[in-house]
């Protein structure tokens, strides 16, 4: 038949399931796919707190959502255009994030009576067939019923065939955005590549998808999404957690140490724990220890033995390490912890993201125990960021905390990653020699405050170090009233001094004088740079700066912020870098605060602008 | 832990283990002792100074490192041995000494102290077991006696102790070991026994708090009730103790039995001690009665319960990263940066 083309900008996709529905599969596949096409393109998945819901429950739904275009993406989308349902709880837990008008695509089978009524549905109520979804454009397709007949000569058993149902709907939807499939096609070879049977239904499920596209009547339009306009250079996609094990692994490389990792599982936070599994062969140790405090505490000693130490978690794992946090700050050695946040406090959302970590990443030991502090923004900056924290945690022998959250750790993006080459290498020299008369001290300092580090098997330079108060260069122990704040002060103005060694606060977008700055930090980046560029183009006068250096902050950032009428700081918190601010520059800014789990929609930070520019 | 030579370098004496810092332990404290152990000890090990590390916690005990005049660490309260186990993993060529307090190592410390046996770094771990916390200046401890009386606990105790080494032996400790400071000779023939193990060598120090629970194990130190109280355990030596070494254990079924050797019992009947008896070590850690008024009790067993070589997570931990190595080839960062996807913009 005859079918409509609709060329469109950009596409907002939500794939939601059971979580037995390979939900995550479908949406990574198609990411892929758009990614190799050439757009630009965000996406965020949406997981289910528990491993195995209830099938067919509203708690048991799991989703994915990919925002992907012919013009800049900055965010996985506020709303979807299109929304795949696989049963009636996918559609029930999703219809909220559909856009007026939008499309939904239904697999009828999902909308038996016993899923309806699983999803809560009313008696006799079913949202496909009564009318409820008028205004909407329905797609609807039997997909359970579509591949067991596209399956009914495969041998195959009929758990395995259901298995493939989401091809059929990846199919469907390559049909639906004019995609090539052979992306997908060749993932799946390698993926079965031992398993024949599996590969040949998995193949012919995803051509029925594509071909029922053609054939059917119900979906007349197919959209075209061209390729964006990006900087020059080669891509790859990426997702945050990946990005920060790969930064993690380029440090080590350009520092020339070994990485240790001791970690305990933690959901954000494990995927760089797996991911840096895998690398041994760039000479990374992965400790799975008994607890975070054992994890830290591990990677304290690897870090005092000479290697680039790190340890992941979230929030409650990181209230477990506060007290090795601070041995590490007395010790002075290089540590870098990194904190993948989630909602809290508590236990509070494990599978939903937040940033309400910062007040502890800065404040939260025992005593006058400054740490710095860096966040990335977005998925790929996760590399640029905790490489980073590894220079400053190496150059200025100190414990550095990387913060990321929930929604950039697992979000992906397109990543013009960098040449090995093109990475600074960070300078690492181990003392061998004695700094004073014959003698070493452990804390003596250089021109940046920063200690010699003298690792075991260092002969000659045998000392011992501590968690209790230290006297100056000699490291011995001191009760000395004098000498305890002379020290506090000291490692405060080591931590400042790092101010010294960052750039300037930039703006990412607008002029450096005006009416607003939205100053923001963190994941919130995508929508409050989706804001700017709708607001300005609308002629508002507002400018962006989005902050890495979050402790010190760079040096010319008040300035920067009184250059302005107003301040904004949006985060996902009830005001944390807000009062921070407040305190540190005495300026009157104004929080626009969330804390759903969920992160900005681009629409709410406009429409803030708009309401303070009015 | 296994001795690494070096023989280019001098040989260490006892003053170059000597630190400049003074010791600030009360004087008559049973720490001295060990210290002076481990000082005479050290140097007979032909390790160099340079790769000797000692890692201790928080307490009394834990002031040790500052008076070794080697690498060193006083950490916080309970994780000398998850920072041991950090520094040894990646430092396989360390030698590494934790030096803990009961408190540290079975109270605060009790989840690393358990998981570090089990995998078996190589390292000795000293526990000095004083059954008091000292540095804080006199509560009970999770090795004190039940009804024990202290600031904290005026009407006694309530919790029942543990037993260290039986439950570092259910830890899958590879070495355990049992020793007392009031008797330097059998405390320096253990710290050699311990560096001489590849595995976690775990030894349980009497120490008298002289200050805060001082002569909680006279019964076992002083001449006048050693003998009869406690029995000194050599591996393939019959078990025997007593005043004139006249008495004896025997097994019946898996009943320890004492018996009279000048009842006619010959040390042919009792039992002999095997270091790689698990099954023996267990009964023979379950020793532990409270010496009672009179006799009839089996005496408080010193020496090396139980040895066992088992594979040391170290060398696991390192083995993975040559097999990777060997397997994939040294990483490559490029390689990895792209890595399998990528399109070009041109
Ligand atoms: C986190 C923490 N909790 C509590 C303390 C206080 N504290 C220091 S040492 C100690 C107990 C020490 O007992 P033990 O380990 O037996 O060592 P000893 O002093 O007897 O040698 C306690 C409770 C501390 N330093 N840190
Ligand atoms: S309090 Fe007890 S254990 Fe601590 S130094 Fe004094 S005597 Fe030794
Ligand atoms: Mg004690």
């Amino acid at each position: 038949m005859e079918q409509n083309n609709q060329v469109i900008d950009n596409v907002i996709i939500k794939f939601a399931g059971d979580s037995g529905d390979g939900m995550q599969l479908t949406g990574t596949q198609f990411t892929n796919t758009a990614a190799l096409f050439g757009n630009d393109l965000s996406t965020f998945p949406d997981f289910p707190a528990e491993i195995r819901a209830p099938q067919g429950t509203i708690p048991g739904v799991s989703g994915y959502q990919l925002h992907f275009g012919s013009v800049s993406i900055f965010t996985p989308g506020d709303e979807c255009d299109v929304l795949v349902a696989m049963n009636a709880a996918a559609l029930k837990a999703n219809m909220r994030f559909l856009k007026k008008g939008g499309t939904i695509i239904a697999n009828t089978d999902g909308f038996d009576p016993k899923n309806l009524r699983l999803a809560n549905y009313a008696d006799g109520a079913n949202p496909i067939l009564d009318g409820s979804l008028e205004g909407y454009r329905l797609v609807t397709m039997d997909v359970t019923k579509m591949t067991r007949s596209a399956l009914s000569e495969s041998g195959l058993g009929i758990k395995e065939i259901d298995r493939a149902k989401n091809m059929f709907v990846l199919g469907f939807l390559y049909w639906m955005y004019n995609r090539d499939m052979s992306a997908t096609e060749k993932f799946l070879t390698e993926k079965f590549g031992k398993k024949p049977d599996i590969l040949d239904a998995n193949l012919k499920v995803l051509r029925s998808g594509y071909n029922f596209g053609e054939t059917s009547e119900t979906a007349a339009t197919r959209y075209t999404v061209n390729p964006a306009p990006m900087p020059a250079g080669v891509y790859r996609n990426i997702m945050g957690n990946q990005a920060t094990a790969m930064g993690l692994i380029a440090a080590s490389q350009k520092c020339g140490l070994d990485m240790f990792l001791g970690s305990y599982p933690i959901t954000p936070a494990t995927d760089i724990l797996h991911e840096l599994a895998k690398y041994k062969n760039f000479g990374v140790r992965t400790y799975q220890a008994e607890d975070e405090i054992a994890a830290i505490c591990s990677a304290i000693g690897a870090s005092f033995g000479g290697k680039l130490a790190v340890t992941t978690s979230s929030g409650p794992g990181i209230a477990l390490k506060t007290e090795a946090m601070g041995l590490a700050l007395m010790l002075e050695l290089p540590l870098v912890i990194i904190n993948v946040q989630r909602g809290g406090p508590s236990t509070g959302l494990p599978t939903k993201t937040e940033q309400s970590d910062l007040f502890q990443a800065i404040y939260g030991r025992n005593g006058e125990a400054p740490i710095p502090v860096i966040a990335a923004r977005s998925a790929a900056d996760c590399f640029d960021t905790v490489f980073e924290a590894c220079r400053l945690a190496l150059e200025f022998m100190t414990p550095v905390i990387f913060l990321s959250d929930g929604y950039i750790a697992n979000g992906s993006e397109p990543w013009r990653f960098p040449k090995a080459d093109q990475l600074k290498e960070i300078k690492v020299n181990f003392t061998t020699e004695n700094n004073n008369d014959g003698k070493y001290l452990p804390y003596k300092r250089d021109e940046k405050l920063s200690r010699p580090w003298a690792i075991p098997g260092t002969k000659g330079l045998e000392h011992r170090i501590g968690g209790l108060e230290k006297q100056h260069e000699t490291g011995n122990i001191s009760y000395d009233p004098e000498n305890h704040e002379f020290m506090v002060k000291m490692r405060a103005a080591k931590v400042a001094k790092i101010a010294d060694f960052v750039p300037n606060q930039t703006l990412d977008n607008g002029a450096e004088k005006g009416k607003l700055l939205i100053l923001g930090w963190g994941s919130t980046y995508g929508p409050i740079k989706g804001a700017v560029i709708e607001a300005r183009k609308k002629g508002y006068d507002v400018s962006h700066a989005h902050i890495r250096h979050l402790f010190p902050f760079p040096k010319n950032l008040g300035e920067m912020i009184k250059n302005f009428d107003q301040v904004l700081i949006p985060e996902m918190n009830t005001g944390q870098l807000l009062s921070i601010v407040r305190d540190k520059f005495l300026v009157d800014a104004i929080g626009l605060n969330k804390v759903k789990g969920m992160p900005f929609a681009t629409g709410e930070i406009l429409n803030k602008i708009e309401e303070l520019l009015k | 832990m296994e001795t690494i030579q070096s023989p280019e370098s001098p040989k260490l004496t006892s003053k170059d283990l000597v630190t400049d810092q003074e010791v600030r332990w009360c004087p008559g404290c049973g720490d001295y002792s060990i210290l002076k152990q481990v000082q005479t000890v050290v140097p007979e090990l032909d390790i160099p100074r340079e790769n000797l590390v000692f890692i201790s916690g928080i307490g009394c005990s834990s002031r040790f490192p500052y008076y070794m005049e080697t690498f060193g660490m006083h950490s916080i309260h309970g994780r000398a041995t998850a920072i041991a186990s950090g520094l040894k993993g990646a430092r396989p060529d360390l030698s590494v000494w934790i030096i803990s307090g009961d408190g540290d190592s079975l109270s605060i410390g009790g989840n690393h102290f358990i998981h570090l046996l089990r995998r078996n770094f190589n390292v000795n771990l000293l526990m000095f077991n004083n059954e008091i916390y000292g540095l804080t200046k006199g509560q009970y401890s999770p090795t004190s006696e039940e009804g024990k009386i202290t600031k904290s606990t005026p009407m006694g105790s309530v919790d029942h102790p543990f037993n260290p080494l039986a439950l570092a032996l259910g830890a899958e400790g590879s070495f355990i070991a049992r020793s007392m400071d009031r008797d330097p000779v059998h405390l320096k023939d253990m710290l050699r026994r311990a560096n001489a193990h590849i595995g976690t060598s775990f030894v349980e120090i009497y120490q008298n708090c002289n200050v805060f629970n001082d002569g909680t194990f006279e019964i076992f130190t002083e001449k006048s009730s050693k003998k009869e109280q406690t029995i000194f355990v050599e591996n393939g030596k019959p078990l025997v103790y007593g005043q004139n070494a006249d008495k004896g254990i025997k097994l019946d079924g898996f009943t320890p039995v004492i018996v009279n050797l000048s009842d006619g019992h010959s040390a042919n009947d009792l039992w002999i001690h095997d270091e790689k008896d698990l099954v023996k070590a267990g009964i023979l850690s379950r020793f532990f009665e409270r010496p009672a008024e009179g006799s009839g009790h089996l005496p408080r067993p010193f020496g090396v319960f139980y040895e066992n070589n088992r594979s040391c997570y170290e060398v696991g931990l390192n083995q993975q990263v040559e097999e990777a190595i060997a397997k994939k080839g040294k990483g490559n960062l490029d390689a990895l940066l792209s890595g399998r996807e990528t399109w070009e913009i041109k």
